[in-house]
């Protein structure tokens, strides 16, 4: 009864909220669906959202095509990897911005600024020479070097904030013990800094599981392939298999809505955090 | 650690900062040094032959490509489109999602689920949806709704082209602006809203004068942010029409890249990247600098 009542007065926000949810979620709606279409119904006309005869060929299909495990694999290499190595050096940075006085601060946090707000992209053609030279492309290790740089910006960025708020007291109280900076770090900063070190490691494996241009740009060898890469060249070789193509795509979301849904709380956590007030 | 506080004083925080810092002066800083060196020669890319200066020619062979001016055009309108798009919807979404009590948790998750998809997958989702004639869009526009009676070749002509690519931007983005605009709603004092609505305040004069001022640093970063953002679109336009028809979609990126890695012109490349990152920085400081003023001043 009262439940009613609320949702009576309430129902143009409602309305208003369900319109826009259909809109976010309808083309996945669609996707899922042409995955689950066998390849011949795909081009239908009418369309149809829900599949006579769903089936997951196209899931299995794309799961043991060329490569395509192979393919998981190194983005999972490489996304964890290069998030462990930018949260951490990130980290390690942040600290020192945050606590210590040290010549030549102000100009490396300002280059560190001035590069955060220069795309990405810019940078991509001498970074190919570069990988050449270092022999780094078609090496998933390459890949792990560059990701982890070009996050660090942000990450110290984010982290320098919410350390400069933490309190000062329990630092102090390790010196008198006779504990280190080291100490400090890793037994009080590090620890109290969950929250935040979990919203810039989420943000970070995002960033690298679906990092596009540089791994399509560094990368030639097929066997060092990441997803990304490999879902736009799969709809680059099956053409009108879009069955196929989204199966492959699904695939490559699912762990991230899990992940995403399961770690809810740190993502938006650490926007409230006051991480971003800069 | 066996050092005195005066020695860890000076030395931790450097070491602290190595491991960070010569990765970012290898993999970043040296790049850009390299490329901003590149934009004034013509380079060579077989081994051996020299590279050679010609000053500033790439870059006033920028100013006289008419693609630059298409790519430049694309840009801006993408840009000048999508980050108001962004920003509204976003806000609204917020207000709505901050004034109900039941499933709030529910609505922001779906409607963040754009956000957390890579750009590769909902470009080619995009890509597919537009498709002519027998894509989604076109038989709602033509079978279900009667606005056309043909259906459109979105992707085929330039005229249309850019509408997908930049409705992809917009319905993308949302849920970012909207996740930190939740925030910056929760945390303005109740009993602010509330004295303005006893003194008589509509909704709107709410919004307007309460609400809108105290939220407004939250503004000013996301409109930074999405308008760096918005100068950045590339993966959508390679993905979707690959700057096709005859250059006419291109973008300043995926212009710089096909310049670069299609054409081999990396030196004029490495020209185009400048002029966009020297466009960006510009912009984002005017931004930050004239669009604060006003907060730090009430």
């Amino acid at each position: 009864m009262r439940l009613s009542r609320f949702f009576i007065k309430n129902y143009p926000l409602y309305l208003l909220l369900v319109l826009g949810a259909v809109i976010m979620i309808f083309p996945f709606l669609w996707m899922v669906s042409t995955a689950l279409k066998a390849h011949v119904f795909v081009i239908e006309y009418p369309p149809q959202l829900i599949p006579d005869n769903p089936t997951w060929d196209n899931f299995i299909q794309a799961w043991n095509a060329n490569n395509f495990q192979v393919y998981f694999r190194n983005s999972a290499f490489v996304a964890v990897v290069s998030t462990i190595l930018s949260v951490l050096f990130s980290a390690m940075a942040a600290y020192s911005f945050a606590r210590f006085e040290f010549h030549g601060k102000e100009f490396i946090f300002y280059t560190l600024l001035l590069v955060l707000m220069v795309p990405n992209m810019v940078a991509i053609i001498p970074q190919f020479f570069l990988m050449k030279f270092l022999n780094l492309r078609n090496s998933l290790y390459g890949l792990i070097l560059i990701y982890t740089s070009t996050n660090l910006a942000l990450n110290i960025f984010l982290l320098r904030g919410f350390f400069e708020q933490l309190p000062h007291e329990l630092e102090e109280a390790v010196l008198i013990d006779g504990g280190s900076y080291l100490t400090i770090f890793t037994r009080i900063v590090m620890p109290l800094s969950t929250p935040a070190l979990a919203t810039v490691s989420i943000f970070s494996f995002l960033a690298f599981w679906d990092e596009f241009v540089m791994a399509l740009t560094f990368i030639d060898d097929p066997a060092k392939r990441t997803l990304p890469i490999a879902i736009a060249l799969f709809q680059g070789q099956h053409g009108t298999q879009w069955g196929l193509v989204f199966a492959a795509s699904l695939i490559a979301l699912g762990p991230v809505l899990i992940f995403f849904i399961s770690m809810q709380r740190y993502f938006v956590g650490g926007l409230t955090t006051g991480a971003f007030k800069g | 650690m066996g050092m005195s506080y005066r020695t860890q004083k000076q030395v931790i925080p450097y070491l602290f900062l190595l491991p960070a810092i010569t990765l970012f002066a290898i993999f970043l800083v040296y790049p850009l040094v390299k490329g901003f060196q590149m934009s004034f020669y013509s380079w060579a890319i077989m081994p051996g032959k020299a590279s050679t200066f010609i000053g500033l020619e790439n870059y006033i062979q920028a100013f006289q490509d008419p693609v630059v001016g298409v790519a430049f055009r694309n840009t801006l309108i993408y840009t000048l489109v999508t980050v108001p798009g962004q920003m509204i919807l976003a806000m609204l979404a917020a207000l709505l999602i901050n004034a109900i009590t039941r499933g709030k948790i529910f609505f922001r998750t779906l409607y963040y689920i754009p956000v957390i998809t890579s750009w590769v997958i909902v470009s080619l989702l995009f890509r597919y949806l537009f498709q002519s004639p027998e894509g989604l869009i076109n038989y709602f526009l033509v079978e279900v709704f009667h606005i056309f009676s043909e259906p459109i070749p979105w992707l085929q002509q330039a005229a249309t082209a850019m509408i997908p690519i930049n409705g992809l931007g917009i319905w993308k983005g949302i849920g970012w602006s909207m996740i930190i605009y939740i925030a910056a709603l929760e945390s303005i004092p109740k009993e602010l809203l509330e004295a303005a609505s006893i003194d008589g305040a509509t909704t709107w004069q709410r919004f307007r004068n309460v609400t809108l001022p105290l939220i407004s640093p939250t503004i000013v970063f996301t409109l930074v942010m999405l308008m760096i953002g918005g100068f950045n679109v590339f993966i959508s336009v390679f993905l979707i029409t690959n700057g096709g028809p005859m250059q006419q979609t291109e973008v300043m990126l995926s212009y710089m890249y096909h310049q670069a890695f299609d054409f081999i012109n990396f030196g004029y490349g490495a020209a185009l990247a400048f002029l966009m990152a020297i466009l960006i920085i510009i912009l984002s400081y005017l931004q930050m600098k004239y669009l604060r003023r006003p907060e730090e001043i009430s």
